[in-house]
């Protein structure tokens, strides 16, 4: 099969998923139970794709686990977002430098 | 240069240097399963997603059906229908008709969480350039990826893959430092993310709906936000 078909296929449908919600719901919705579900929801979704996946992200534990402590505590400090971003990942690049160090004295 | 645009390039910025990271991996990965430079920077321009592109370049490596290809990206991409729910929610009164038809295309994950953010009603403008930058980026990186991608040291890209997900903790823990209800949302999506990941071994796509809808729902039905705390 073209390649071409499959990219259109799948753009097409992404791009449903996006567009259909965004443009049927005109109006305010008016109950307090679905607007406080929409208010937690992004913070769920983003706490939901974190979480487990910031442990294994670089696929190795410990270098990950170096990045997501940075990365808390950057955030707690109330960091802008590209400094926490760059800073998670240089603890993950520094930690598997010093496993390396580590690893080669033996 | 309209005003609320450059606005939206500039809170971009950030998100397009992680989209450099990520798609620069997704260039490789795409190389690495047969396709040519130009059906992966076609893909990124085409679909502008990171997990869900992946899976579709595994389909059509293994040749898969259109079928398949349909379902595959309706599972993995479902987040985004609650991202735009709650976004529509979000909208300036500006926001006509083919303005939806066209922010909606640039709506992922990053994208939404800033724009989620913002204190103020969302106009067209700042969503074009909130999806500018980033969709610069995603696309650049893809390209860089698929012709140079094995130039850079694998210590650099995999570090690099860490970017994304520490940009999403800068974004939730200030607010949830402030307020104990999105902590406990947090808190309660990560245990369930982390319980259907490894306890009953759900895909990363459905994980993460069925973790954030769960969550959500008994967050609101615990503690009900009020009117003024809902946005607006």
């Amino acid at each position: 099969m073209s390649i071409v078909i499959y990219i259109a296929v799948m753009a097409l449908t992404t791009y449903l998923i996006r567009a259909i919600p965004f443009v049927a719901v005109r109006g305010k919705i008016k109950s307090r139970f679905f607007q406080s579900v929409l208010y937690y929801m992004p913070y769920a979704v983003l706490s939901a794709m974190t979480f487990p996946a910031i442990f294994y992200a670089t696929g190795d534990i410990l270098t990950s686990s170096a990045g997501t402590v940075v990365a808390l505590l950057m955030a707690y400090f109330n960091l802008p977002l590209i400094a926490v971003a760059l800073g998670s990942s240089a603890a993950a690049f520094l930690m598997d430098l010093i496993m390396n160090l580590i690893v080669g004295s033996w | 240069m309209n005003k609320d645009f450059k606005r939206g390039m500039y809170h971009g910025l950030p998100i397009m240097l992680g989209y450099l990271g990520v798609s620069f991996g997704f260039g490789i990965l795409a190389i690495q399963k047969n396709l040519l430079i130009l059906a992966a920077v076609g893909i990124s321009v085409t679909n502008l997603t990171s997990a869900g592109q992946v899976a579709g370049v595994g389909v059509i490596a293994a040749g898969g059906s259109l079928m398949e290809m349909i379902l595959c990206q309706i599972v993995i991409n479902l987040r985004y229908s609650l991202m735009s729910l709650s976004l529509s929610q979000k909208l300036d009164k500006s926001y006509t008709l083919p303005h939806r038809l066209i922010t909606a295309y640039g709506i992922t994950d990053e994208i939404f969480a800033l724009a989620v953010a913002q204190p103020e009603p969302l106009k067209p403008a700042y969503m074009y350039g909130l999806i500018f930058t980033p969709f610069i980026g995603w696309t650049a990186g893809t390209l860089l990826g698929a012709t140079a991608g094995n130039l850079l040291p694998a210590s650099v890209t995999t570090a690099m893959s860490l970017m994304l997900y520490g940009m999403f903790i800068a974004i939730i823990l200030p607010p949830a430092r402030k307020d104990r209800k999105i902590f406990f949302v947090i808190f309660l999506a990560a245990c369930f993310s982390v319980l259907l990941r490894f306890l009953l071994r759900i895909g990363d796509g459905f994980a993460i709906i069925i973790a954030a809808v769960l969550s959500s729902v008994i967050t609101a039905l615990l503690f009900p936000v009020e009117q003024k705390e809902a946005g607006e």
